[in-house]
């Protein structure tokens, strides 16, 4: 049965143009999709995985032109229709999820509206029935009060909230196919759960055929029927999911599969290089910390866990003394920390040192990496010249780079590359402590493990002790001693790796616990039959 | 990068490696890519410079020569004729390049060095003092600057330091706003936040930080407000406060032998005299925004 199959992707090669030429982005990948299935897209960035997705729709994006090959939805070769016979297909029959639904929605209009003007464009319910078919939609995807939801504006709801919205947009045409690109990659753990159970139950429901594309293996475990694995444009395998997961069969796959099995044995515990004492901060009335206490131990790592709004990056800023605290103190080294920056002594500076998460924000782009990691060395320790030159040279090698990145700008690096210059300009400063704020949180799995890896053996060989921000918590079992739960401002469990990870947990934990994605196709419904 | 290794690398890490390229190099790319509009443009600024730098030795005449014959028709000895006192125009159409030029680069620089610099404390202090510049430059902007430059230049009286520091103050407000503007985009970014902690001190963080990230807007910027700053000050001179006679200068050209225009009927060339002033004010004017507007392009990363 031919009618079977939705999809089909023949030998596709797209091509962008960057840097005054052409680049093969896509190098002849085959797709065959059947309806109401959902096939998987992995790979890291760069893989062309998200160009491939967009390309399903037989839409390029602005510098890019497929070159070679066809893509048959139903049937009909969408490489060869017209911009405007395409548009016939777009939010009609083919419709799409992208990653930052806040950057999707136009803040202009109703959720509600924004949700069924595809359908009222291509005529196909009258606007009552529409309406109706959105709110029901609502309900189905779990959202709170799916009656009057739709009359709010896309900044009054939450994120998670404006990602399922955006799923009941899609699926309010009923296309035969849904593109998801990333959907869940900005979300916290716990809020990345319900809107995956969302999608997936909505999916099964129409019968809707669906790609995924992600990143996050254990996330496209839960969605998928079978998996394709994407690297420089190139398909390296493609099986059904539980085999994908249970027998991968070549080398790169296998790569990606194992970057979740690192783990640290936790470290002895050390006197405390700093402790915070009933910390409570503000933005100005509204109070975000209260009564932090946290003590870390030298030569230690410590991740602070918890959600977005936890008070985790607060707590970082009253560390730097960025954000003086209403009351409480912190004792760094066995001596009282001025709370201001500007109290601070130049030394009291130098020790404690920052990695923050998006290094693309963290590096000034005018300034080459010489003068990035150079300049904490002519602050703090007064090299110049040669002296300067062969302790840059050093710090490269040390963060596994060489002196061919002396005279890169940031721009000429990729995010990994980004990552290890701003760990670079941290050690530059010979500190005791560094601040890790969701530093792997923006990388591909296969370049975290790397970034991660480094750090350990940094923390090794310079007795560094790190105070690790995040809330992935597969990094947190990989790299830390211990372990700080955080929520609502308040610190809601603390100690030992082991014993925070093993029961019995303060509900808070067992919830974050319980959300983080595990590489098992069941996890999901194992997960929500439990709770229910 | 196909027989990349399955292990992982950091190095080898794909990436968009340019060449690198010397500032000359790449100054001849730019060039070679740059349309005719702002090809005219820079051939004239070139020109203009050229005549305002070298002007006692391309001009005929001294600008306040005075010869015997007034209002001396075009052709013969001089060129373009002599004014209502009987200075060569050609001459002083060439001295008016440097004078008028020159002050309005000059005040122009002074206008940024003062906007650019409250511009940055402004956005990286965000507090007292970032209210109090811009609450008072607002009280500066709410008068209309023409009028409020006239109303100075009486009481301090028409002197060229005077002409300079008054419409520098003026247009700087213009450039505080911006520069502020920019520049609060930039300070918030996390490399400002990261030499803050390191404990660098303002004067750094306003120069190596945030001035290279906001230089495109406001070379931009420089070039437009030297087009105004150029026409406030032949306006002024028109008007009769701005550059002082005997120093040359068009705007007073062109109001010194406006009633000429009168006698155009009778002699074509001898109405034209006040409009060749105008016309080398507008000719300026006009390649500074092909210039500029090319340059905005450019660095905007708009693709045609």
């Amino acid at each position: 049965m031919s009618s079977d199959i939705l999809l089909d992707i023949k030998g596709l090669k797209i091509q962008g143009f960057s840097d005054e030429r052409w680049h093969e982005i896509v190098k002849g990948v085959d797709v065959t999709l059947k309806r109401g299935q959902v096939m998987g897209l992995i790979g890291e960035s760069g893989a062309g995985k998200s160009t491939l997705g967009l390309a399903a729709m037989g839409f390029t994006q602005p510098g890019c032109k497929i070159t070679e090959g066809q893509i048959l939805f139903d049937g009909v070769d969408l490489a060869q229709l017209s911009e405007a016979q395409k548009r016939r297909y777009w939010g009609n029959r083919i419709t799409y999820v992208a990653q930052s639904a806040a950057a999707s929605f136009n803040p202009a209009h109703r959720l509600i509206e924004q949700t069924t003007a595809s359908t009222l464009r291509f005529g196909k319910k009258s606007q009552a029935e529409a309406l109706e078919d959105a709110k029901s939609l609502y309900a189905e995807l779990n959202l709170p009060n799916p009656d009057t939801i739709g009359d709010r504006f896309p900044h009054q709801v939450s994120g998670g909230q404006l990602q399922r919205v955006m799923t009941a947009m899609a699926m309010s045409p009923r296309p035969d196919l849904i593109i998801f690109d990333e959907p869940t990659t900005a979300l916290d753990v716990t809020t990345q759960v319900e809107v995956l159970t969302a999608m997936r139950k909505i999916v099964e429901h129409f019968n809707t055929a669906a790609i995924y594309i992600t990143h996050d293996l254990a996330v496209v475990a839960q969605m998928a029927d079978f998996i394709k694995v994407l690297r420089y444009g190139e398909e390296v395998e493609e099986a059904e999911t539980r085999k994908m997961l249970s027998a991968p069969e070549k080398e790169y796959t296998k790569s990606l599969w194992s970057v979740r099995a690192l783990v640290k044995e936790p470290e002895p515990a050390q006197e405390p290089i700093l402790e915070i004492k009933n910390i409570d901060a503000a933005y100005g009335k509204v109070k975000v910390l209260h009564n932090v206490d946290i003590s870390v131990p030298r030569g230690s790592t410590v991740a602070v866990v918890g959600e977005s709004g936890s008070g985790k990056s607060t707590t970082a800023r009253v560390i730097t003394g960025l954000l003086p605290p209403a009351s409480g103190q912190i004792e760094f080294g066995g001596q009282i920390l001025p709370s201001k920056l500007q109290d601070r002594s130049k030394d009291q500076k130098r020790q404690i040192q920052m990695i923050y998460q998006m290094a693309d924000t963290a590096m000034n782009p005018r300034q080459t990496v010489r003068e990035i990691i150079g300049r904490p060395l002519e602050f703090y320790l007064g090299l110049r010249g040669q002296a300067a030159e062969k302790r840059i040279l050093e710090l490269l090698e040390m963060i596994e780079l060489d002196g061919r990145f002396m005279d890169r700008l940031p721009g000429e690096l990729s995010g990994g590359q980004k990552q290890r210059i701003c760990i670079a300009r941290a050690l530059a400063a010979e500190p005791d402590f560094i601040i890790c704020d969701e530093v792997t949180s923006a990388l591909d799995q296969i370049v975290q493990e790397g970034i991660l890896r480094l750090l350990m053996r940094l923390q090794k060989e310079l007795n560094l002790t790190y105070l690790f921000i995040t809330h992935d918590i597969s990094t947190v079992r990989a790299i830390a001693d211990q372990v700080v739960v955080m929520n609502l401002g308040r610190v809601v469990e603390q100690g030992a790796k082991n014993d925070v990870f093993s029961p019995p947990h303060p509900e808070y934990t067992e919830l974050l616990l319980a959300s983080v994605p595990e590489m098992d196709p069941d996890w999901l419904t194992n997960l929500n039959a439990g709770r229910a | 990068m196909t027989q990349t290794s399955q292990s992982y690398s950091a190095k080898d890490e794909a990436t968009s490696f340019l060449a690198k390229r010397t500032a000359w190099d790449r100054a001849k790319i730019l060039l070679k890519k740059s349309p005719n509009t702002a090809r005219f443009g820079m051939i004239v600024i070139a020109a203009y410079v050229i005549v305002a730098v070298f002007a006692p030795w391309i001009a005929p005449y001294g600008q306040a020569e005075v010869f015997p014959v007034p209002y001396a028709p075009w052709g013969g000895d001089h060129m373009f004729g002599t004014d209502q006192i009987g200075r060569d125009i050609l001459s002083r159409m060439i001295y008016g390049a440097r004078n008028t030029v020159g002050i309005a680069f000059a005040t122009t620089i002074l206008a940024f060095l003062i906007g650019a610099s409250l511009g940055l404390a402004a956005a990286i202090n965000r507090s007292w003092l970032d209210q109090f510049i811009s609450r008072s430059v607002d009280v500066l902007m709410a008068i209309p600057s023409l009028i409020f430059a006239l109303v100075l230049l009486s009481i301090f009286g028409s002197s060229v330091i005077n002409l300079i520091i008054i419409i520098a103050v003026l247009d700087s407000t213009r450039v505080f706003r911006l520069t502020r503007a920019v520049a609060v985009n930039v300070v918030v970014m996390d490399y400002v936040e990261a030499a803050k902690l390191r404990g660098e001190g303002l004067g750094w963080i306003m120069r190596r930080e945030i001035l290279p990230n906001i230089m495109p807007p406001l070379v931009a910027e420089f070039g437009l407000r030297f087009c105004f700053v150029f026409l406030t000050i032949a306006a002024l001179s028109f008007l009769g406060v701005g550059i002082q006679p005997p120093t040359a200068d068009w705007g007073s050209m062109v109001r010194e032998n406006a009633s000429l225009i009168q006698f155009a009927q009778y002699d074509l060339k001898a109405g034209l005299t006040p409009l060749l002033p105008a016309a080398a004010i507008a000719l300026l004017t006009v390649a500074v925004n092909f210039v500029v507007d090319w340059f905005l392009h450019h660095t905007s990363g708009i693709k045609d």
